[in-house]
């Protein structure tokens, strides 16, 4: 059952979860989730239309329509933000809905071109990691050490900046560049990750891990780690599961393993449920004797 | 006559949707209605699930439950001290994700594929019909019409203590306003929403129709009833725009009308902006001696 190929696919979807994990740490620090979650539905647009204007269906191609239209989503969100004064949950919503409607729209133009028929394209709605080839992977492969690589590079710095914006500035660090950096890097995670997961639930694979890790801890470096152990054994365990079963889309099976962990971790945690609940009983012991 | 259904429901869709959708930017929850428009599946199947039948009212229910449950667990996370957005996310995308494995597992042979949940097929609505009291019309349109009636009456009845808890919910709540039973009803009213738009524009473009519309008269209104004349107005607008451009290239209907959203947005802010600088010129020009 473990043929030479699903062993590639589940250790790209590990390396996916890994990256995802580290990325989704910052930008849950930084209070962006959501946006993350725009993102990556804006990506649909720039697949199709990659699709569409190039007619080929090798992964950089539209990896990089992807990444356009995802960073585009970002930055209309933050334009809307900050230039219409308008609250970042409509612009967030706004922008979500408008950018996903675009990319259905030209997915069906996709799909009823004659060459679209076969393109697979629709996969990319929720994810088919078993359908992964050998070149898609090596992409997959690459993409995610990048992000890896350079968020440990920028550890420090980004460190600064989610904690301490002023004295970062003070001390005369590229802020915007800096945040840029990081939303360029969000958007490559999810960008690496639709092919896998699916644009609708990529934003789960940065966010779950992230809220699960910081359940746990509340310094950083260890929220990265555990944030990274999560993401992985997400990814690993669900490819798993909808490898060995046709018919099962991957994006849904990891979620729901990443949210079977958030879960766990919300009661059993430190701060958890249960032991909330057992320092509540004990302070009533207390109040009782005293 | 089908062509009529069609844009009738398209209408009904983007009226409803405005309506409901004002309270939602005024009390900043855009968001915790994606995640409802999202979750909305999971209760819609677990009513196929349990009553092995597609039927319009079972669906509301699960919708419905689906929605308070939804932002019952937004509340309680977040209330436990995870950050909002998070809490979001977590919520709506393991619901979602539940939803859509439940459908490949167990509903992939009925009508409830995961591509019609997400967009919808409003071409298809004039086949399905009612009769009601002798009168046939599209299942969805009486949907539609029993929804835009509920929200009605929901906002007719609490328009001031809607107003009172949206702006100033702690004077509200100190002068007996039932805050919380509002938030909770508001969020039924919003599933109900979903669940009726979404046989016609799908779980994912129904948040386009809520949001959209209403962001947009939020740029240029004064006052709340302003904004739920404009909001009602564009989305109208936009749907009846969305489907002649839709049929005009052959391609989704629904996407069709999401674009078209956010390029009625986009034209208003810009016309707003350049009405803007004119007054701000005739202004000055008034000034100068």
């Amino acid at each position: 059952m473990l043929s030479g190929n699903l062993l590639w696919v589940l250790s790209g979807t590990m390396l996916l979860g890994i990256a995802a994990g580290i990325t989704g740490t910052f930008s849950f620090l930084q209070k962006q989730s959501l946006v993350g979650d725009a993102a990556a539905h804006a990506a649909l647009p720039g697949i199709a239309l990659a699709f569409l204007l190039t007619g080929q269906k090798e992964l950089p191609i539209l990896m990089l329509g992807a990444g356009i239209t995802s960073a585009l989503s970002v930055y209309c969100i933050q334009w809307i933000v900050s230039f219409l004064k308008m609250k970042a949950d409509a612009a967030i919503g706004l922008v979500l809905t408008v950018f996903f409607g675009i990319g259905v729209v030209f997915l069906t133009v996709v799909n009823r071109s004659p060459i679209g028929n076969q393109s697979g394209l629709n996969n990319f709605i929720f994810g088919k990691a078993a359908t992964m080839t050998k070149a898609d992977l090596m992409w997959l492969f690459i993409s995610a050490s990048i992000i890896i690589l350079v968020s440990l590079l920028f550890y420090k710095e980004w460190k600064l900046l989610i904690f301490d914006p002023v004295y970062a500035k003070g001390i005369g660090l590229p802020i915007e560049a800096l945040k840029a950096t990081l939303t360029v890097l969000i958007v490559m995670t999810i960008v690496t990750g639709i092919q896998a997961v699916g644009v609708i639930l990529m934003s789960a694979l940065l966010i779950i891990p992230a809220a699960s890790a910081k359940l746990w801890t509340k310094k950083l470096s260890t929220m990265l780690i555990l944030s990274a152990a999560i993401g992985g054994i997400a990814g690993i365990t669900g490819s798993f599961i909808s490898a060995i079963r046709t018919g099962l889309s991957t994006g849904p099976i990891i979620v729901l393993v990443a949210a079977g962990i958030f879960f766990i971790s919300y009661f059993i945690s430190p701060t958890g449920q249960i032991s909330k609940y057992r320092r509540k009983m004990q302070f009533r012991k207390q109040g009782d004797i005293g | 006559m089908i062509e009529f259904w069609v844009i009738f429901t398209g209408l009904l869709v983007g009226v409803t949707c405005g309506i409901a959708g004002v309270f939602l930017i005024l009390r900043r929850m855009s968001m915790i209605a994606d995640a409802i428009s999202h979750t909305v599946l999971f209760g819609i199947v677990m009513a196929y699930l349990i009553t092995q039948t597609l039927n319009g009212f079972w669906m509301l229910v699960g919708a419905a439950v689906a929605g308070v449950l939804t932002a019952y667990l937004v509340q309680l996370l977040h209330s436990s001290g995870i950050q909002e957005d998070a809490a979001i996310g977590v919520v709506f995308t393991s619901l979602f994700a539940a939803g859509v494995l439940l459908i490949t597992l167990f509903a992939g042979n009925v009508h409830l594929d995961v591509e019609h949940v997400l967009m919808g097929e409003i071409a298809f609505v004039p086949w399905d019909q009612w009769t009601v009291l002798g009168l046939a019309m599209p299942k969805a349109v009486w949907m539609l019409l029993l929804v835009l009636m509920i929200n009605s009456i929901f906002l007719l009845l609490f328009f001031k203590e809607m107003k009172l808890a949206t702006f100033d919910p702690v004077y509200a709540a100190t002068i007996g306003v039932p805050v919380v039973l509002l938030h909770y009803g508001f969020m039924t009213s919003i599933s109900f929403t979903t669940v009726a738009a979404f046989d016609s524009v799908g779980a994912i473009l129904v948040v386009a129709m809520l949001i959209g519309p209403a962001a947009t008269s939020y740029l240029i209104s004064k006052t709340i009833k302003q904004m739920f004349i404009y909001s009602m107005l564009f989305g109208a607008t936009a749907s009846v725009i969305g489907y002649y451009l839709a049929k005009f290239w052959d391609t989704s209907i629904a996407g069709m009308m999401a674009t078209t959203v956010g390029f009625v947005f986009i034209v208003t802010f810009v016309s707003q902006k350049i009405i803007d600088r004119r007054k701000k010129a005739l202004v000055h020009k008034l000034d100068m001696p």
